[in-house]
């Protein structure tokens, strides 16, 4: 039987407001444990939490970005449970009446644009982090950090709209990239800034409803992502298969083991008690913000929508970047999935390189050359006028494309521009009919046998006799013209 | 003249006209505390050290004051245990916080040491202000000050028994259900809740935050006044403060209340309530309408579901407020032999019985599959209680009603039956419930000699009428000059 994976998606990215969600403490990573602290984020008693208004700014803007609708009335609510990183016994969540919903992004995923639906996006607190002594190191001890506690998060849940670990990767990719344009989370996957749970269930591909599903924990990496759903897909594929049944439950990804493992099933979940957040006032989005009416209880707080700085997002820009300059979906989505990437290829394009060459270079060498520097595009030496220029050279026929290679690493070590690294190294392209003559002579003199099999009708030694022409005037001649010329002769 | 029995503006009175100081003003109090605490028994923390040296630095104002600033310079309160007090200790009356030492101050007591007030002690309370008769205190129960062997009321007990024994001038108390009104009632002094919104809770130890509010207990009226002046208004640190101006409390004393519309619900005098209790009360109603109010019969109709939706809400929220005591950050621990194992015996050993009861309660009504029927059900409730008062309040200005329906009962005497103690509380829950502000005032002895208190309920936001009525009417009485014989 032939099965087909239903994938949803729980991603949870940290804000980067300077100052947690329900205090003014620093959200700063990796300080001194419990030096960002304060009476509201310890969880004392009779403190009381306020809302930090840049916390919801961003979640706005975040659904803004999404397509998804802005709930007019939204409220905070608290998740009950025990454990030492949770100072309150309870987390400051969204349940009931979140702050966005029904949104949807879009990836392209095998060259195709497929749309992935989102439920809803929240706001919430971070917990503490628990770090154990070991006892083998000579403690017995757990210590409770609560530098975290209070960062704001959102919550960003997906329809169950995924169907492979390869688009749960794209998708996790692309609310990384919308996150980072709009400047509200630094995606940093291993300071923990964007972490992801995925439910997941298997089912015949004709079949309509769902399978049972699992729950999957802790997956802080595009790689382990894509690893622990394939691992889980198999697993659950394979207990089906031997006529076996899935049990309801939540895993957790072991990276070194590669595999997935039970946590807790269905049973022994918590009952998290969800209730409204009495602390906080529901609140109200409205065009203008205005106060609550002046003699009715404290019951609410109004809100305007926030001011959007007006940037283009991903995926408008991928669309322009399709119909402006004729480039494949493919094309136009890497190029669009960081705003810097974006901005550096049309800069080089309105300096006048052909857009589609542009996006050749920089999807294929600019890339490799970042790629080993382990270099991102902000820190790129080389600017988008240096590649223009080059381009022109190649088209004006000064240079080769092959020698343009040469040319493009040069300019990049050196960031001198296209031009003078032909002048310095005597690169530019020869064009003259009778020197390429010249050469080609020669070589036909000196491999009589190849030019007899040649003649008899094995054409594919015409490579052979180019890449000795090309040998001998060190890549410089014009490949155009050897090759007529080449032709011409031996024919 | 004993300094401990005036009232905060007749000390105001001396201390500005430099007849008295500070200092002898704070050793009154203290030597009335040593002659009369071990049997009232109103305080978990006596404060006097610090008090003393505080006597030493305002005195130095006073000689600097302008007249008819700083209210309370110099004035020595007592605080209910609940509100936290900068590095002094701040238990809640409970094992489980018998060792926290607060290092923030509530709003309240901020602004009140802006003031220059000085803490003269920490009062007795039910352990989280669960209950109404300060027997829940993790440590002893208090006296009422009118008959040792009765209780003081609760759950501000220590409170209102610390001002009716003459060991404070004022006190601040908190009113989650009649936590105020109730031992003011039962101790014979003034007690305000103020609307929902109107004072900060920041630093209030939560019990029910939907309905937690801190308010003043005074000798008399202009007392709760001069104190909501200095407490009330917006707090940056408290979402759920109103942003609204305060006005002067004050003001509204001495104002005439002729045609005033005085609304006596008909669901609060009915069986149950004890004869002497409901004479005093229809004695005070003829009284306010000789003084030119005109009464109106009304109707809250669902007064019948109050207590009920009361215990499933407060509760709800108690069970989630007091999950932070769990042994790991402050407080008391128990040891165990893992986490969950230390959690369970310092909640065990940390919380008692009533506690205990209510988060059990609390913990149940927000289950997975009984929240729709309780918790829920319980918050359309709340709603319709709500809508009860606001009709009611576009016939009447102010509702006239018994604070409880007994006057103060012996120690014991209720302790096997929490749920008739529960019931008892019919007449102030509402109040919270519909966020409302209510006023409890003497009006009255019973033969044996214990204070009755008449409840007087207003429009949210409203103090003003309720404090223009009520003074009103002890100016026309003089049940409030009464002092207990200790």
């Amino acid at each position: 039987m032939k099965y087909e994976a239903v994938i949803g998606l729980e991603v949870h990215a940290q804000m980067l407001t300077e100052t947690k969600i329900f205090c003014r403490c620093s959200t700063k990573f990796g300080s001194e444990p419990n030096t960002q602290t304060c009476p509201v984020c310890i969880g004392m008693p009779g403190v009381l939490p306020v809302l930090n208004k840049k916390a919801l700014e961003f979640s706005i803007k975040t659904g803004q970005a999404m397509n998804c609708t802005i709930s007019s009335c939204s409220r905070f609510a608290r998740k009950n449970y025990f454990y030492p990183d949770l100072p309150k016994g309870y987390q400051i969540s969204q349940y009931d009446l979140p702050i966005c919903e029904h949104g949807h992004v879009e990836i392209v995923f095998d060259g195709e644009i497929k749309k992935i639906g989102i439920t809803r996006i929240h706001m919430e607190e971070d917990a503490g982090k628990n770090i154990h002594e070991s006892a083998s190191g000579g403690g017995n001890y757990s210590f409770v950090d609560l530098n975290r506690a209070g960062v704001p998060l959102m919550e960003i849940v997906s329809e169950p709209d995924i169907r492979s670990p390869k688009e749960a990767v794209e998708y996790m990719k692309k609310l990384r990239t919308i996150l980072r344009y709009l400047e509200v989370c630094d995606g940093n996957m291993e300071q923990g800034s964007l972490r992801c749970d995925a439910n997941i269930s298997v089912r015949p591909v004709e079949q309509k409803g769902f399978g049972v599903k699992t729950e999957i924990k802790n997956l802080n990496s595009f790689k382990f992502v894509e690893k622990a759903l394939e691992y889980e897909i198999e697993r659950q594929k394979k207990i089906l298969e031997e006529g076996g049944k899935i049990v309801q439950e939540t895993r957790l990804w072991n990276s070194e083991r590669g595999i997935t493992e039970s946590m807790r099933t269905k049973e022994e979940a918590h009952d998290y008690r969800y209730f409204p957040e009495p602390d906080l006032v529901p609140i109200i989005i409205q065009k203008t913000p205005q106060i609550i009416s002046p003699l009715g209880m404290p019951s609410e707080e109004a809100f305007g929508i926030p001011e959007i700085k007006l940037i283009e997002l991903p995926d408008p820009k991928r669309k322009r970047f399709v119909s402006e300059y004729g480039l494949p979906e493919y094309d136009a989505d890497i190029l669009t999935s960081e705003r810097p990437l974006a901005d550096w290829f049309e800069e080089a394009v309105r300096l006048g390189g052909q857009p589609k060459a542009v996006s050749n270079w920089i999807m294929v060498e600019l890339m490799r050359l970042l790629n080993e520097e382990n270099k991102s595009i902000e820190e790129c030496p080389l600017k988008p006028k240096q590649l223009a220029d080059m381009l022109k050279l190649i088209d004006k026929g000064t240079i080769s494309g092959k020698i343009a290679k040469t040319v493009f690493e040069e300019m990049y070590k050196t960031r001198k521009d296209a031009e003078s690294i032909v002048k310095e190294k005597g690169l530019v392209q020869i064009s003259d009919a009778g020197e390429i003559e010249k050469v080609v002579d020669e070589v036909i003199a000196k491999n009589p046998k190849e030019v007899v099999r040649y003649r008899a009708g094995d054409e594919k030694l015409l490579g052979f006799f180019v890449g000795h022409v090309m040998k001998l005037t060190k890549g410089k001649a014009n490949p155009q013209m050897v090759n007529e010329l080449l032709k011409k002769k031996l024919s | 003249m004993n300094l401990f029995s005036l009232t905060i503006s007749e000390v105001r009175d001396l201390l500005d006209r430099k007849e008295i100081s500070v200092n002898d003003l704070i050793k009154s109090f203290y030597g009335r505390i040593a002659a009369v605490e071990d049997r009232v028994k109103a305080f978990v923390t006596i404060t006097e050290d610090n008090a003393l040296k505080m006597a030493d630095k305002v005195q130095g104002k006073i000689k600097e004051k302008t007249r008819d600033t700083e209210f309370l310079l110099g004035v020595p309160l007592a605080i209910k245990d609940n509100i936290c007090t900068k590095e002094s200790l701040t238990t809640c009356s409970s094992k489980i916080l018998s060792t926290f030492i607060p290092p923030y101050e509530s709003t309240v007591t901020s602004k009140l040491l802006e003031q220059g007030y000085i803490l003269i002690g920490k009062t007795n309370m039910d352990e989280f202000a669960m209950g109404s008769s300060t027997e829940n205190s993790g440590f002893y129960s208090t006296r009422n000050p009118w008959d040792l062997e009765r209780i003081p009321g609760g759950s501000s007990g220590g409170s209102a028994a610390a001002v009716a024994a003459d060991e404070c001038i004022a006190a601040l108390g908190s009113d989650t259900g009649g936590s105020i009104r109730q031992p003011a009632a039962l101790c014979g002094v003034v007690g305000l809740k103020p609307t929902y919104g109107r004072v900060s809770r920041y630093g209030l130890v939560a019990f029910a935050s939907s309905l937690d509010q801190i308010g003043p207990i005074t000798k008399n009226v202009r007392d709760a006044a001069i104190v909501m002046n200095i407490i009330s208004g917006h707090d940056s640190l408290d979402s759920t403060s109103a942003p609204l101006p305060v006005p002067d409390f004050t003001a509204a004393l001495g104002k005439d209340m002729k045609g005033l519309k005085l609304g006596v619900p008909k669901e609060y005098f009915i069986e149950g309530i004890e004869r002497e209790v409901e004479i005093r009360v229809k004695d005070a109603i003829k009284k306010l309408e000789a003084l030119g109010a005109i009464p109106v019969e009304i109707s809250l109709p669902h007064t019948g579901y109050a207590v009920a939706t009361y215990y499933i809400l407060a509760t709800s929220e108690a069970s989630s407020n007091l999950a932070r005591y769990d042994g790991v950050k402050y407080g008391f621990r128990a040891e165990g032999k893992d986490l969950m194992d230390m959690y369970m015996n310092t909640r065990a050993q940390g919380f008692g019985p009533e506690v205990k009861r209510r988060i059990m309660l609390g913990t149940y009504a927000l289950s997975s599959g009984y929240y729709e029927a309780y918790y829920k059900k319980a918050q359309q409730v709340r709603t319709l209680i709500k809508q009860d008062f606001e009709k009611a309040f576009q016939q009447v200005d102010v509702i006239v009603t018994p604070t409880y329906p007994t006057a103060a009962f012996k120690l014991g005497e209720k302790t096997a039956d929490p749920l008739q103690m529960y019931l008892s509380d019919i007449f102030t829950i509402s109040v919270n419930l519909a966020g409302v502000p209510g006023i409890s005032i003497p009006c009255g002895f019973t033969a044996n000699n214990l204070p009755v208190g008449l409840q007087l309920i207003g429009r949210h936001f409203d103090e003003e009428s309720l404090l223009k009525v009520a003074y009103a009417y002890e100016q026309a009485t003089e049940w409030h000059k009464r002092r207990p014989n200790l």
